[in-house]
């Protein structure tokens, strides 16, 4: 489904990527682990076209994406959920799913069904996305993504700072897209929720992919864990 | 009372120039120096096309009130692609920019249409007088007809502007253009994950902003003149007003025109145009001083 190859990617002169490869296939979750500043969320933006690749190349079902503009990227069918929600503040919540359903001019019965999935949101409409909290702005930053109908779902710390039962919903839609056949990438930071769901794990080490384990791999050898993370 | 009508006159055209500079900076964080010369454009345009098609004041002025505006806008969203876009929209390198493109079009409007200040024929102009009354010899007096006056042009330039600014919000506010742009004003990386074309959308937003400057412009023309120094003025009141009314929003900005506009107007007739210069600059320092975010403007955090 989604290719990465050796992609190398830069803000500025700091070189961050220097030869990221995986790929994911449609009903398969690939987490992406490392250490803080391996380059997780940089390969993410890379993916979409948010950061110039210096080399190496991402394609998507045989298309080759780093040659579209970037707004094309999004309306190929990646939904992306970036690090921290980037939700549109002072936007309402409606607001904010119509730019997703925008995206891919998705009409009302994806609304429907996104809103079906957070049945939260949906008492909120009304209200400035800015005013949510925590975990109603990662349902929100989720529902825009999926109100994409997106091939693949890039999810860059979904988790972060969230109570249990936010996270175990969280971690439901996640496993709920995958049994659709939604290819998803899951960045995380949390070991343990990643072996929960995780088919796959590579292992990103200064901005270089070092290892791509099964889960079952990890399972018999939790030593693999150690070496590449130290935890 | 005579006063304020020619103060809201002046508010009604500072309003719309002062939202297009307000406009640029709040979606693009462009400060456009260049923004007193795309109204001057306007209304240098405007007196071209009413004198082209010079038959008749009305359709003179009607085309020009369509055309200028539009113009104007396609030259902006032209420079937008053609410089901005190549400057990555770097707050600093886009002030240098767009103070060349100021000399730019500044000589380029002298050279093709020379340095004349160049009149332009309001569609229609009735004097209506307003009455007075003023206690004088035999008491209680009115003056009516021969006394203050107004024309009926003035009426409908404060009436365009409150048109134009009526449909500037409906459009920011209520449409799927607003809603791109204000997604896009928020978070451009964002956006731009998810299919917005943000290059796109900063090409129309500056040709937007420089088209509201030259349709400010198109109205006043009719009572100023059109000259290729005349962007100078606009250009510090919008400052002025955009500072005070905290860059980037919107009602600040209309607040602040009115508060500009009527002041300059009431303290023009009463005292001297200098004196009113004097206190709105004064007024932007207190306001540097005091509320650096403007008197609507969010502090950032």
């Amino acid at each position: 489904m989604l290719e990465v190859q050796g992609i190398h990617a830069a803000y500025g002169d700091v070189r961050v990527l220097r030869g990221v490869t995986f790929d994911v296939q449609p009903a398969e979750i690939m987490c992406l682990l490392g250490r803080n500043g391996a380059g997780k969320t940089t390969t993410l933006k890379s993916v979409m076209g948010l950061l110039p690749l210096g080399d190496g190349c991402v394609t998507l079902a045989g298309e080759n994406l780093a040659t579209l503009p970037p707004h094309d990227i999004p309306r190929r069918g990646i939904g992306y959920i970036p690090q921290g929600r980037r939700l549109f503040p002072e936007l309402t919540v409606g607001e904010n799913i119509e730019i997703g359903l925008m995206t891919r001019s998705m009409g009302k019965e994806t609304r429907e069904w996104v809103l079906e999935l957070f049945p939260r949101l949906r008492e909120r409409l009304k209200q400035t996305a800015g005013t949510l909290s925590g975990g109603e702005q990662q349902m929100l930053a989720t529902a825009r993504a999926l109100c994409l109908r997106p091939k693949v779902l890039l999810l860059d710390e979904p988790t972060e700072g969230l109570q249990p039962s936010m996270i175990a919903l969280i971690r439901d839609v996640i496993l709920k897209m995958k049994a659709e056949g939604v290819a998803i990438v899951l960045v995380e930071q949390r070991v343990d929720a990643v072996l929960q769901v995780a088919d796959r794990v590579v292992f990103i080490e200064n901005g270089t992919s070092v290892k791509t384990a099964t889960a079952d791999d990890l399972r018999k050898d939790p030593e693999i864990l150690t070496r590449y993370l130290g935890v | 009372m005579l006063a304020t009508l020619e103060g809201a006159v002046i508010a009604s055209v500072l309003v719309l120039t002062a939202m297009g500079l307000s406009i640029v900076f709040g979606v693009m964080r462009v400060v456009n120096v260049a923004h007193g010369e795309f109204y001057m454009l306007g209304a240098v345009l405007a007196w071209y096309v009413s004198s082209v098609l010079g038959v008749n004041a009305v359709v003179g002025f009607v085309a020009a009130l369509v055309l200028a505006p539009l113009l104007v806008g396609l030259i902006a969203a032209a420079a937008d692609r053609l410089i901005l876009k190549h400057l990555k929209y770097d707050p600093d390198r886009t002030i240098v920019a767009t103070i060349g493109l100021l000399y730019i079009i500044q000589q380029t409007t002298l050279m093709t249409f020379g340095p004349d200040a160049r009149p332009v024929a309001p569609p229609f102009n009735q004097r209506l007088a307003l009455p007075w009354f003023e206690w004088g010899e035999n008491g209680l007096e009115m003056f009516w007809p021969w006394g203050l006056s107004i024309t009926s042009y003035k009426l409908f330039v404060i009436a365009a502007a409150a048109v134009v600014l009526l449909s500037l919000w409906v459009l920011i506010t209520r449409t799927k253009l607003g809603l791109i742009m204000r997604a896009t004003q928020q978070d451009s990386e964002t956006a731009l994950a998810f299919g917005i074309p943000v290059g796109r959308v900063y090409s129309v937003v500056f040709g937007l902003g420089a088209g509201l400057a030259a349709l400010g412009a198109v109205l006043v023309v009719p009572i100023q003149q059109a000259h290729y120094l005349m962007g100078a003025d606009p250009l510090l009141l919008s400052f002025i007003v955009v500072i005070i009314g905290g860059l980037g929003s919107l009602p600040g900005t209309v607040v602040a025109a009115l508060l500009i506009g009527m002041s300059d107007g009431i303290i023009s007739v009463f005292f001297s145009p200098t004196l009113a210069k004097i206190i709105a600059t004064f007024l932007v320092a207190m306001v540097l001083v005091w509320r650096p975010q403007g008197l609507f403007g969010r502090a950032v955090t």
